[in-house]
């Protein structure tokens, strides 16, 4: 049924990324939930495959001596969604991972193959992109960290370089100790299914009424998922209030490139960021023990 | 055979349950299903799961054009691929024209249905349509083989509406049927023009409705092989089939008798599987390989756009109203999309016409359809049976009226509903048991309708972002397809030795629950426990009864008559073999709990296998006890029932999410209430995805599916679907066998519209097409002013 011309496994990523730069057509399989289903369609050629599931270092989540947060790319979704650094630490990253697919599929896919496919409508990418997510990638020539913003390059397309494995996302603390946080997943469904748009707000406040950060990222919003500078921009040190909170929602439809397809409208699509920006921030604010004042 | 003394000195004065009511009646007990342990534990096997020794895979070349002509095909270098045994195109196969539609056959070729279908096509109607086949040693041959036909087309104008279909001078899609328009035999009754021009209001609407797909969890899958004897055998996932063998005897162009069609387990139908879709091509391509098994299984993709759909239907609606509310005419113009070819396209608004009839009294009706072939997939039976559309358009309406009116929607359809006694004016068929008023009582008490009215309607006074709201509608429907078609079911029991007894129907299990009560009557009128009943699951037409198959709710109606039928007679001859061996007569005697007992005092007499014993062994007496019989169904049974629904709509977002849903049905007697509630679960789910989700979509200029995928098509999830309570109100029909009517499609008829009605009562928003995606309800609420 499948095309699928050999596979074989690493056992360390060391094994991997000799592997890798000896073979080069070599496609890396994880999960294999986006990769199967490409398959099936018949969207790629006869594949040669190479395994990471017995890689056990990339399956590691823990929390650094500098309080940072490191997520291995081989962690499952349901992994994330149930760890209890995670889910202490980063909530709306849980949050994230649980609105995605069903049990088994969050039981197979890794976060690694969510950012690594590329796609918009990545259940883990607004989260990560409001954490301001860095990620480490490896190669025969050494490490490098990117921010997650600057992977992304297209719809599809990620700053991944020939015989590179992305091996963790790394959180730091100054990104997630005192914020609150929300993943609104607008959907046709409650499960199974991919987001018509993703919302997560972050923020930080000045005592309980004032804004002092906010970060808003939105997954299905353009090619890429993206960040609303502008909105965050306008935010910092205004009041917290249902004025605020509107104008800020406004502000976000501003940072985003959505399209009309079959899916959704342009229109509907705007109209929901405004909405849903609103929504996600409040809870945001909220969680971040902070007090909306609504007169 | 020893004297009658022995059995009575035997036996005589043993007493069951010191002598008291031996079994409590099992018509009405929530029995477990027959097949749940084979089932869960995964021996129940379904046509995929027999693997046979050399076995074939077939696969199907689809057009990717809506509309085109094949020009060439050139096959050469599919059939060079090793592992590839036969390469098929219409060239290879003879085109006889053969009707799919999973009817009993008709004498009168005037009542037959449309025979518009070929195995493989040179003209292409749809995206999808079948042009050519292959048989190879693997899936994965197959598959590269498909991509090594080279086909050239010509292109047609595709015709993807039913407006385009009927455009002057728009292509003829069929040929030989000389238009576009497959069906459009309506009725009156009375003056339509006189009662509108006089009725105090006459209020106007018009509605439509969606493709959808049945999404059985099991896909169409067959497999077919030449047996021994040279006969074609095919086991498939059908609900039809007796009527399988025939259609694929007609495609083929041989005797009926040369084919065998086995129906093992199946996993749901919802009508999809009352149509031949997969068998006549099966049949040649085992033939094309000397009769080697081919499987054709197809992938979820295929099935949801080259097997069957439901119509989308756009209904305009016209009422006249008098000042008091109560309905006085009605005109009706349907107009439905039917797809590339007839399926049962020509019979199933007319089916729709017939049944709606029942529920509220008309003094005048004028129904005018009209079923148009377009270049779609094909449209075809989907549970309700254009009830579904029909029903939303005319419920829906009901509700507009009542708006305008300021009447409440319950109100006004109280003082218009039918009752006991009236009789179809065209086909004299009678309502003679009608719960329609009961169902709607107990459903607003249930929903506490007349508070919750209230509350919501002060509330609706702070225009909130999220609005609740109530809704209600109302159905009837039919059992079986009398008088349009003929509803005969077989039966055969068998007994056995040790008192038990084999049931054979030829009317399939596919999930429903049928087996499980069937065997409850069977046990229920011979009088012996459920565990001594052994049902033959499968269907094989060399071997079953005969009976059309599973289809418009007839099963515990038309088959229930004939097993009712069967265990009577073999309840009747074992009671007379048991006289000869103790010399009561028969007619004092009776079967309790698997023994012969006095009739009136139920003291025992003996076992029943001794009799069962005899009767085989008896060295002069020896005659094996069986039944076999068929019945003939002159009698369709009205039944009834209603939803409500409470909704929550977020104005914001156009989601709506449903609080509490609540159908109560008159299906008469329910012989299996766990079960029952169980159809009515699945058919209400169904119902809401049909409501507010699911629509299969097509590419606008070239008819390419968009969403023939589980990720893309809405069907929605178990997290989608709210508690969904049911109720019975129990009528006994006179005609049911057990006092019992149609309960399989009536449970997905009413939800649609009163879930529709509920976001009205909301909002204030009319929607006038399903599904209510959110998309469009942001759409409509900004048009309203309400975003």
């Amino acid at each position: 049924m499948y095309p699928i011309a050999d596979y074989t496994e690493a056992r360390t990523l060391e094994e991997a990324i000799e592997q890798l730069s000896s073979n080069p057509g070599l496609l890396i399989i994880a999960g294999g939930t986006d990769l199967l289903i490409k398959l099936y369609h018949g969207k790629l050629d006869t594949v040669q495959l190479l395994s990471l599931r017995q890689i056990k270092s990339l399956q590691i989540i823990t929390e650094n001596g500098d309080g940072s947060i490191s997520i291995g790319s081989l962690s499952t979704f349901k992994e994330i969604g149930g760890h209890p650094i995670v889910q202490q630490g980063i909530p709306i990253l849980a949050e994230a991972a649980m609105a995605m697919g069903g049990p088994q599929i969050r039981s197979m896919a890794t976060i690694g193959g969510n950012i690594c496919n590329g796609i918009p409508s990545a259940d883990s990418a607004p989260a990560l992109f409001a954490l301001n997510a860095i990620l480490k990638l490896q190669s025969k020539e050494g490490e490098r960290a990117i921010p997650i913003q600057e992977f992304y390059r297209g719809p599809g397309q990620v700053d991944l370089k020939q015989g590179e494995l992305l091996t963790e996302i790394l959180i730091t603390p100054d990104n997630y100790q005192h914020f609150g946080g929300c993943y609104i997943k607008f959907s046709m469904r409650k499960a199974m299914d991919i987001a018509t748009l993703g919302v997560a707000a972050t923020c930080k406040l000045n005592g309980t009424a004032r804004f002092g950060q906010v970060r808003i990222g939105l997954g299905v919003a353009g090619p890429t998922p993206l960040r609303c500078t502008l909105a965050e921009e306008y935010a910092v040190g205004k009041a917290v209030n249902g004025l605020t909170i509107a104008e800020i929602g406004k502000i976000a439809v501003q940072s985003a490139k959505s399209r009309t397809s079959w899916r959704a409208s342009k229109e509907y699509r705007e109209h929901l960021i405004e909405e849903l920006t609103q929504r996600a921030l409040t809870t945001a604010i909220t969680r971040a023990g902070g007090v909306i004042d609504y007169a | 055979m020893p004297g009658p003394g022995n059995y009575l000195q035997n036996y005589g004065n043993a007493f069951k349950n010191g002598g008291g009511k031996m079994v409590s009646s099992l018509i009405g007990a929530s029995l477990p299903r027959t097949d749940a342990l084979a089932k869960v534990t995964g021996k129940a096997k379904y046509t995929g799961d027999f693997m046979v020794r050399d076995m074939l895979v077939g696969k199907i070349l689809r057009s990717p054009y809506a509309h085109a002509k094949v020009t060439s095909i050139d096959v050469t270098k599919a059939k060079a691929l090793p592992g590839v045994e036969a390469v098929l195109t219409y060239q290879d196969i003879p085109q006889n024209r053969y009707a799919t539609a999973g009817h009993p056959y008709s004498l009168d070729p005037k009542h037959r249905d449309v025979a518009d279908k070929t195995i493989l096509t040179a003209r292409a109607r749809f995206v999808g349509d079948e042009i050519a086949a292959v048989v190879a040693v693997d899936e994965a041959t197959a598959v590269k083989a498909l991509k090594l036909i080279a086909v050239e087309y010509e292109m047609m104008k595709p015709l993807l509406s039913p407006e385009a279909a009927l455009e002057e001078g728009a292509p003829i899609i069929h040929d030989e049927h000389g238009s576009n328009i497959l069906n459009s035999v309506g009725y009156h009754i009375g003056d339509i023009d006189k009662v509108l021009q006089t009725a105090d209001h006459v209020f106007d609407d018009e509605f439509e409705t969606s493709i959808v797909q049945h999404c059985a969890m099991e896909n169409h899958v067959s497999y077919a092989y030449v047996d021994d004897a040279g006969r074609i055998v095919i086991v498939t996932s059908t609900q039809i089939p007796h009527i399988c063998r025939r259609i694929v005897g007609q495609a083929l162009g041989i005797p009926w008798g040369k084919v065998r069609v086995i129906k093992p387990y199946v996993g749901g139908g919802f009508g999809s599987k009352q149509d031949v879709c997969l068998e006549p091509l099966n049949a040649v391509m085992t033939l094309a390989v000397g009769g080697r098994p081919v499987k054709l299984d197809l992938s979820r993709e295929e099935s949801m756009i080259g097997t069957r759909t439901r119509h989308a239907i756009r209904i305009k609606i016209k009422t006249g109203v008098s000042k008091t509310g109560k309905l006085l005419g009605i005109k009706i113009d349907a107009v439905s999309n039917t797809g590339a070819y007839a399926s049962h396209g020509h019979s199933i608004l007319m089916a729709a016409g017939a049944k709606f009839k029942y529920l509220y009294v008309f003094e005048a009706i004028k129904y005018s359809p009209r079923t148009v072939y377009t270049n779609l997939p094909i449209a075809g039976a989907m549970r309700g049976y254009g009830s579904p559309q029909l029903v939303f358009a005319l419920e829906s309406h009901l509700d507009n009226i009542a708006r305008k009116l300021k009447i409440d929607p319950i109100e006004l359809r109280w003082k218009n509903f039918n009752k006991e006694g009236y009789a179809d004016p065209i086909t004299g068929n009678k309502i003679l048991s009608c719960g329609i008023k009961e169902c709607v009582q107990r459903g607003k008490e249930l929903i506490d309708w007349d508070k919750k009215k209230a509350r919501f309607a002060k509330e609706k006074e702070q225009a909130m972002n999220w609005r609740r709201g109530l809704g209600m509608a109302c159905f009837s429907y039919g059992t079986g397809t009398f008088p349009a078609g003929l509803e005969v079911a077989g039966a055969r029991i068998v007994l056995n030795q040790d008192g038990s007894v084999q049931l054979q129907i030829g009317a399939p299990e596919i999930g429903q629950g049928s087996d499980t009560v069937f065997t409850q009557m069977v046990a229920e009128t011979i009088g012996i426990p459920t565990s001594m009943v052994h049902l033959i699951s499968t269907q094989d037409t060399d071997i079953s009864p005969y009976d059309p198959g599973c289809f418009a709710s007839r099963q515990t109606y038309v088959t229930g008559m004939a097993i009712q039928k069967a265990s009577l007679e073999i309840k009747e001859k074992i009671l007379e073999f048991a006289q000869k061996m103790i010399d009561v007569p028969a007619t004092d005697l009776d079967i309790k709990d698997a023994h012969i007992v006095y009739k009136y005092t139920e003291r025992v007499i003996m076992p029943l296998t001794e009799v069962a014993l005899q009767c085989f062994y008896d060295p002069l007496a020896s005659a094996p006890i069986t039944s076999d019989v068929s019945h003939n169904a002159r009698f369709n049974a009205i039944s009834f029932g209603a939803t409500f629904v409470e909704v929550e709509v977020d104005i914001k977002t156009g989601q709506v999410e449903i609080i509490e849903i609540i159908n109560v049905h008159d299906s008469g007697k329910i012989i299996n209430r766990q079960l029952a509630q169980g159809q009515v679960h699945g058919g209400v789910s169904m119902a809401i995805g049909y409501a507010l989700s699911e629509q299969m979509l097509f590419e606008e200029k070239t008819g390419r599916p968009l969403n023939n995928n589980f990720l893309d098509y809405k069907l929605p999830t178990i997290l989608d679907t709210p508690d969904i309570s049911v109720d019975f109100v129990e009528t006994v029909e006179p005609t049911g066998p057990y006092g019992n009517k149609s309960l399989g499609e009536p449970p997905v008829i009413s939800p649609a519209p009163a879930i529709r009605n509920a976001i009205l009562d909301a909002t204030g928003v009319a929607f006038n097409q399903i599904p209510i995606r959110p998309q469009i309800a942001f759409e409509k609420f900004k048009a309203a002013g309400l975003i």
